[in-house]
C-alpha cells in the first residue's frame, strides 16, 4: 500500500517538473513533437533509474561508511556522466534500432538536472519514512518520478503541437508562450495536490 | 569586442535565463522570494567567475578530447565549496534553496559560459564574461522574483506591507513562476527589439 501512495505521489502529487522544478531544460526543449518527447523521456527513465540505483549504492557502502558525504555532489555528477557514456556505448553494440530512438537524447541528460536532482533527493529525505534509507524504495521512486516526467511532457508537447496552429503576438512567440501553456498545465496539476 | 561589451553583454542582450533560456530551473524554483533569488544569483555567479578563471588557465593543458569532463570536475568542486559556505554561514538560506545549490554543477550557464567563451579566450575576458554572465542571471531572478513576491506574498524582500488577506498564493506556487517567467521573458524580449529596430532606424536615416 505505501508504495502505491509513493508512486501516485511520486507522477502526479510532486510531479518532477510542474511541481518540483527539476528537468525543465528538455521539457522546453524537446517539447516541439509528441514522438520526440516520449523518447525523451523513456531515455530520462533509463538513465534515471539506472543513476539512482548506482549512487544510492555509492552512498550506502562508499560515501556513509568512509564519512565523506562533502564529495557527493562530485562523484554524484561524475557517475553520471560516465554512465550516461557507458549506457551509450553498450546500446550502441547491443540494440542499434534502441540506440537510434534514443541516441540522440543521451548525452543531453548529464546535464539534465533530473537526475542529478533525484539522486541527491533521495539520500536527503528517505522516501518512504519507516523504511529509512534504502537502495530498492530509492530506485522506485526514481521510476515513479521518471513516469511523472514522460506524462508531462508527452501532455506539453500534445499543447504545444497544437500552439503552432495559433496566431501569437510577436513577443510571446516560443519559449513565452509556452511557458505561460506550462503554468496552466501546473496550475490542472494543483488539483492532485491533496491526493495523497 | 571591447572589455565593457564582454561585460555588459550578458546583462540583458544576451541575458542568459530571459534571451538564450539556459538554467530555467533554479530560475523557476527560486525565485519564490527576492532573498533566495538574490542569494541563488550570488552563489552562481560565484561559481561561474571561479569556473571561467581556471578553465581559461587550463584551456592549453585540457586534452581537448575529455574537456566536458574536465570542465564538470573543476565545475563541481566550485560548487561544493560554496555549499558548504552556505550551510556553514547562511542555513536559513541553504533551507530555503535546498538541492538547487549542489545543482548549480547541471546549470547549462556554466558548462555554457565554460565551453563558448572561457576555453577559448583569455583569462581577463573570462572574468568579465563570468561576471557579466552572472549579474545578467541575478537580474533576471529578481526580476522574477520581486513581481512574484509582491503579487503572491505581499512582500518585498521580507517586509510586508500588503495584508495576507489580500495576497494572490497563486504566485508563490508553481504555476505563477511559470506564467511570470513567461510575461517577463515576452516583455524584456519585445523591449529589446523595439530598441534594436529604433537604432537600425536611425542608422538607415543617418
Amino acid at each position: 500500500m505505501e508504495y502505491i501512495l509513493m508512486i501516485i505521489g511520486a507522477v502526479l502529487v510532486n510531479n518532477i517538473i510542474l511541481v518540483q522544478f527539476l528537468g525543465i531544460c528538455p521539457f522546453l526543449g524537446v517539447s516541439s513533437k509528441v514522438s520526440t518527447a516520449l523518447g525523451m523521456g523513456v531515455a530520462v527513465l533509463f538513465v534515471m533509474t539506472l543513476a539512482t540505483l548506482v549512487t544510492s549504492a555509492l552512498q550506502m557502502y562508499v560515501l556513509v561508511p568512509l564519512n565523506i558525504t562533502y564529495l557527493q555532489t562530485i562523484l554524484f555528477i561524475l557517475v553520471i556522466a560516465s554512465l550516461v557514456q557507458m549506457v551509450e556505448i553498450v546500446l550502441k553494440k547491443m540494440s542499434p534500432s534502441l540506440y537510434k530512438a534514443l541516441g540522440v537524447f543521451l548525452p543531453l541528460i548529464t546535464t539534465n538536472c533530473a537526475v542529478l536532482g533525484i539522486a541527491i533527493k533521495v539520500t536527503e529525505q528517505p522516501v518512504i519514512a519507516s523504511h529509512g534509507f534504502s537502495i530498492l524504495d530509492s530506485t522506485l521512486y526514481a521510476v515513479a518520478i521518471s513516469i511523472g516526467f514522460i506524462v508531462a511532457i508527452v501532455l506539453f508537447a500534445g499543447l504545444r503541437e497544437q500552439l503552432e496552429l495559433v496566431e501569437v503576438p510577436k513577443g510571446m512567440k516560443g519559449v513565452p508562450i509556452a511557458l505561460l501553456t506550462a503554468g496552466i498545465l501546473a496550475m490542472a496539476f494543483m488539483g492532485f495536490s491533496n491526493l495523497v | 569586442m571591447s572589455k565593457l561589451k564582454i561585460l555588459t553583454k550578458g546583462f540583458f542582450k544576451e541575458n542568459p535565463s530571459l534571451i538564450l533560456v539556459l538554467g530555467t530551473c533554479p530560475t523557476l524554483a527560486v525565485t519564490t522570494s527576492v532573498n533566495n533569488a538574490l542569494g541563488m544569483g550570488a552563489a552562481t555567479t560565484f561559481v561561474l567567475l571561479m569556473s571561467n578563471i581556471l578553465i581559461s588557465m587550463l584551456k592549453n593543458v585540457i586534452p581537448d578530447k575529455i574537456r566536458i569532463p574536465c570542465f564538470i570536475v573543476i565545475i563541481a568542486t566550485f560548487v561544493s565549496i560554496i555549499d558548504l559556505v552556505i550551510q556553514g554561514f547562511l542555513p536559513a538560506l541553504s533551507a530555503s534553496l535546498g538541492v538547487f545549490i549542489p545543482l548549480i554543477v547541471v546549470n547549462c550557464i556554466v558548462l555554457g559560459r565554460a565551453e563558448a567563451f572561457a576555453s577559448k579566450n583569455p583569462v581577463w575576458d573570462s572574468v568579465l564574461d563570468g561576471l557579466g554572465m552572472g549579474v545578467g542571471f541575478t537580474i533576471s531572478l529578481v526580476l522574477i522574483a520581486a513581481v512574484r513576491e509582491v503579487l503572491g506574498a505581499g512582500s518585498f524582500m521580507g517586509l510586508t506591507f500588503i495584508p495576507s488577506n489580500y495576497n494572490m498564493l497563486l504566485f508563490v506556487l508553481a504555476p505563477g513562476a511559470f506564467i511570470v517567467y513567461g510575461f517577463i521573458m515576452a516583455a524584456v524580449r519585445q523591449i529589446l527589439n523595439n530598441v534594436e529596430a529604433k537604432r537600425k532606424a536611425k542608422q538607415a536615416n543617418a
